[in-house]
């Protein structure tokens, strides 16, 4: 039943692009194991990359890099269970389109933030995404990395190789270390194979939107369409440009009569909130997609990930206007795309009073050599988020300084 | 009763009634236990083959309280086993004979709905089906939905990972759960997670759910609550094979549809629960299948013409779908019964756990029957379908010398074989004492180090909950050691407890 022997051969790919840092491309788990337990000996440390995607996030590092593209393609794969099994230096886009082949989804929305860097597409694994923890627009229904990472297999800063968690769809064997590794930026293991779920891909999809909210009323519509039984899959709210207005914008998809059904319940929800219109398929699929590539919120400045309860979305937006600032809204309000001029100390502080955290994405070397990419923790956490790197890293091989 | 706990520590039992006296000046009065009539109270919890009295029981009301009575445990290496209902099926909150049971079911309040975030913030004591009931006036539920909702917990929910018949759909209590107030071992309280979507570091709240409360004691929840669906549509079908019962589910999910629930019952289950609640099970079938749909009724109608079709196309020998929710819940009835229905055919029944590939289960319960004769045993089996998560109720009599022997027996083999097929221990009921020893049969020791050393990290003298989840006692000192090769295990002869 396996459909794994058709995906055998695959577009895994060579070692290219990096800068010539020496870096160290093992092959399989025993050159893995070498590299991490020499460099634990000599008190190196290693920057583990997929496609190098994303390497322009944290701080810069002249740790060696270790490319795990040598880990490449489907282990197994079989539809009606929901499961795939893979190794993390498979294309994302690869994996998207072998999933696809069966009509199913990587629910979690991941994407390649090559565009985000002007680097084009195309580089992103599957594994720097589940370590990067990055999820899409849909992670508003469906759940983030950290929810669709069943199991993997890994080697630790001790040079070890181990599993954790499981390949079936539900399991609550032992802790659940898929949890720590989804997000974990390569900070406590590599990763050498994952097993996460998949799920059906939903039929059609219609978006909705309404023209001209300000930020508040979008979050209030939002959120009461996503308190409503419309079953919202994503929802998002692009503000005001000089030639458009705002636009506020959900997503309904699943099968034709559901869709159509629920399309009418939501304009009759959000009837007070002004004309519910529907997007055409291609303005549809490009409002999604400038959420993935943040076309609109080009040009120089630091590019923030503000992740907030949803209501506090527009907090954030009015409290950094004395800057200038671009921005959008998914999420319904609780992720914020914020590329602004203004103080890193400013955008966390804002952040930190609605109970939410600032990532920054996007900055030049100058500004990441100091600012951290992510929010200062708590002291306590911080403690024990070091002991648990610890535990998976005692000598700190993956302890690079980028985070 | 195979399995051992760890040997109670004389020196400690000696100095009881101080640790009451202690503990008292903390939680006074009747929050804090000693009584051995009392005590009994708490002497197991769900898995009742396992008892034993605690040293003492203590109630707080506050995470102050709970912060003081960890920490004057932990600078008196003091064991403790928090305990929320009880209602754990694999002796979680089993106590200790040197240890002190921590009960959180005073901590009895919801604190916060935000409906447009759509959040609720609890305290751990509050019970799951509470959750909904708080909530459900505007329209909202919490999804996670075990059977044992109206009794358990959501600090056990949280602890255990808990599970439901529609997680297949809604997802486990992790996928649920935003955020927690735990209090650890040395008293310290820390905040992981938030009313966001995503953690700002390590997602460390995503290891202490499930964590079976070896980690730390949650004192406070944050869940995700949902709208209601506007409506829920059954169907009940009869198969006269469990291959063409599991090669419909497969289509099922091939055709896109994950439905909100999807039951198999076998022969002796179906037949089990239509004597226990009459509400016409077919009993000329080989399983039976229950589909449940839900969302607006034009997808439920929809959805039930596609699982009807795909049912007939696999042979269904008898189908019936739900007029009204009178129907509906009739349908489910018999499922929802089925555990105490089964256990009218014996005098004791043991509850199993793991989960499977989907695919192999024709041979999984081949497997069983061929155990079935050879432990001379019965076994009934209720399967969570969409998932893979079996049930197999293994029918003994404790009364009958070395009954419940043969039963673990029977059940560890069960264990073992969904381990051999691809699959794991325990899909939603959790490790605790019952299946401790059988880890190493999914994990090997260089696999369940890794595990105790995140343990080590939270929770250094291994005080909190020790003698559950991990089949070998390994100190945290030695665990620190680098470079500790495959095979070759410091200590080899360290005491199994
Ligand atoms: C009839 C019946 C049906 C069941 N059906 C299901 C089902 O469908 N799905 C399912 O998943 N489970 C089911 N269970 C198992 C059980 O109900 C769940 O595991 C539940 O989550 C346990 O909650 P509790 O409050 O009773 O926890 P307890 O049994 O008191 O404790 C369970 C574990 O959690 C720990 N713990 C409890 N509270 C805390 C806290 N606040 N902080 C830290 N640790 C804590 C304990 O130490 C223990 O390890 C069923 C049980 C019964 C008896």
């Amino acid at each position: 039943m396996s459909i794994k022997a058709k995906f055998r051969f695959q577009t895994c790919r060579g070692f290219d692009s990096m800068p010539a840092l020496h870096p160290v491309r093992p092959a399989d788990e025993r050159d893995l194991i070498d590299a991490i337990t020499q460099a634990a000996e000599r008190g190196q440390s290693l920057q583990v990359l997929g496609g190098g995607s994303k390497a322009a996030i944290g701080a810069p590092t002249d740790a060696r890099r270790l490319d795990m593209t040598g880990f490449c393609g489907v282990v197994d794969y079989d539809p009606p269970e929901l499961v795939l099994t893979v190794r993390p230096g498979t294309p994302l886009s690869e994996v998207k389109a072998v999933v696809a082949s069966a009509n199913q989804m990587l629910a979690f929305d991941p994407f390649d933030h090559g565009a985000i860097f002007g680097v084009g597409g195309g580089a992103a694994t599957i594994g720097g995404v589940v370590a990067a923890g990055v999820s899409g627009s849909q992670r508003l229904s469906c759940g983030a990395a950290r929810d669709h990472l069943l199991g993997f297999r890994a080697v630790s800063g001790r040079g070890e190789a181990f599993i954790a968690g499981g390949k079936v769809v539900k399991n609550v064997t032992g802790y659940d270390l898929p949890k720590l590794a989804a997000g974990s930026w390569g900070r406590l293991f590599a990763l050498t194979e994952i097993t996460l779920k998949v799920l059906p891909r939903p039929q059609m999809a219609a978006t909705y939107v309404i023209a001209g909210q300000t930020p508040e009323q979008a979050v209030k519509a939002m959120a009461l369409a996503v308190g409503s039984r419309a079953e919202v899959a994503a929802a998002a709210y692009r503000p005001a440009s000089r030639t458009d207005l705002s636009l506020t914008a959900l997503r309904l998809q699943g099968f034709a009569p559901s869709v159509t059904a629920r399309g009418a319940m939501l304009t009759a929800v959000l009837s007070g909130y002004g004309n519910v219109d529907v997007l055409a398929e291609g303005e549809a699929d490009a409002f999604w997609q400038n959420l993935h590539t943040l076309g609109s919120l080009g040009g120089d400045r630091p590019l923030w990930r503000v992740n907030v309860p949803p209501s506090h979305g527009p907090q954030i937006v009015r409290s950094v206007q004395t800057a200038v600032a671009d921005w959008m809204f998914d999420w319904a309000g609780g992720l914020v795309w914020l590329a602004t001029d203004a103080d890193h100390k400013f955008v966390r502080d804002a952040a930190a009073s609605c109970g939410g955290h600032a990532i920054l994405v996007r900055a030049p070397e100058t500004v990441r050599k100091d600012v951290p990419a992510f929010q200062p923790l708590s002291a306590g956490v911080a403690a024990l988020e070091a002991r648990v790197r610890q535990a998976f890293d005692p000598k700190g091989v993956f302890a690079t300084g980028r985070f | 009763m195979s399995l051992k706990m760890p040997v109670p520590d004389e020196a400690v039992l000696a100095r009881r009634n101080d640790i009451v006296a202690a503990l008292r000046k903390i939680v006074p009065g009747e929050g804090t236990i000693d009584d051995a009539e009392r005590l009994r109270a708490y002497e197991s919890d769900g898995l009742t083959a396992y008892r034993q009295p605690p040293m003492v029981v203590v109630l707080p009301e506050t995470t102050e309280q709970v912060s003081a009575v960890l920490a004057w445990c932990y600078a008196n290496r003091v064991k403790a086993v928090p305990r929320g209902s009880g209602t754990s099926l694999s002796g979680g909150a089993l106590p200790l004979a040197d240890g002190v049971l921590l009960g959180l079911s005073k901590f009895k309040r919801v604190l916060h709905i935000d409906y447009d975030d759509c959040i609720a913030v609890v305290q751990p004591g509050v019970t799951n089906l509470a959750i909904t009931h708080a909530v459900e006036g505007r329209g909202f539920y919490y999804a996670p939905d075990p059977s044992s909702q109206i009794a358990c917990s959501i600090g056990g929910n949280v602890a255990e990972n808990s599970g439901g018949v529609h997680c297949l759909k809604y997802g486990l209590t992790t996928n649920n759960v935003l955020g927690c107030e735990i209090v650890m071992m040395d008293g310290e309280i820390l905040r992981l997670g938030g009313s966001q979507l995503d953690p700002a570091g390590l997602d460390l709240l995503g290891i202490v759910v499930g964590s079976e409360g070896l980690l730390g004691v949650v004192t406070e929840v944050t869940v995700r609550i949902r709208p209601k669906p506007e409506m829920a549509r059954a169907l009940l079908i009869g198969f006269s094979s469990v291959e063409s019962a599991g090669k419909c589910v497969a289509d099922v999910i091939a055709a896109g549809i994950i439905p909100a629930g999807m039951e198999m019952m076998d022969r002796l289950a179906i037949h089990a629960a239509e004597a226990f609640v009459h509400v016409g099970y077919p009993l000329d079938v080989e399983a039976l299948l229950i589909v449940e749909l839900d969302g607006v009724a034009a997808e439920c109608d929809f959805l039930v013409g596609e699982v009807q079709r795909i049912a007939q196309a696999n042979g269904a020998v008898s189908l019936r779908i739900s007029a009204d929710d009178a129907e509906r819940n009739a349908i489910w009835a018999g499922r929802k019964a089925a555990f105490p229905a089964v256990g009218r055919l014996a005098p004791d029944y043991y509850c199993m756990d793991g989960t499977i590939p989907r695919r192999r289960l024709p041979e999984v319960l081949e497997r069983m029957k061929m155990l079935s004769q050879h432990y001379g045993l019965g076994v009934a089996n209720v399967f969570h379908a969409g998932d893979g998560n079996l049930h197999p109720l293994i029918l003994y009599d404790a009364n009958r010398p070395g009954e419940l022997d043969r039963a673990e027996a029977f059940g560890s083999d069960i264990l073992r074989f969904c381990v051999e097929v691809g699959g794991v221990l325990t899909g939603e009921h959790g490790v605790g004492v019952e299946k401790r020893d059988l880890m190493p049969v999914m994990f090997s020791e260089v696999d369940l180090q890794q595990q105790q050393r995140v343990k080590c990290a939270f929770d250094p003298e291994l005080l909190l909950n020790p003698g559950k989840v991990f089949p070998k006692l390994h100190r945290c000192a030695e665990l620190g050691r680098v470079h500790v090769h495959q095979g070759k295990v410091p200590f080899p002869d360290l005491p199994r407890f």
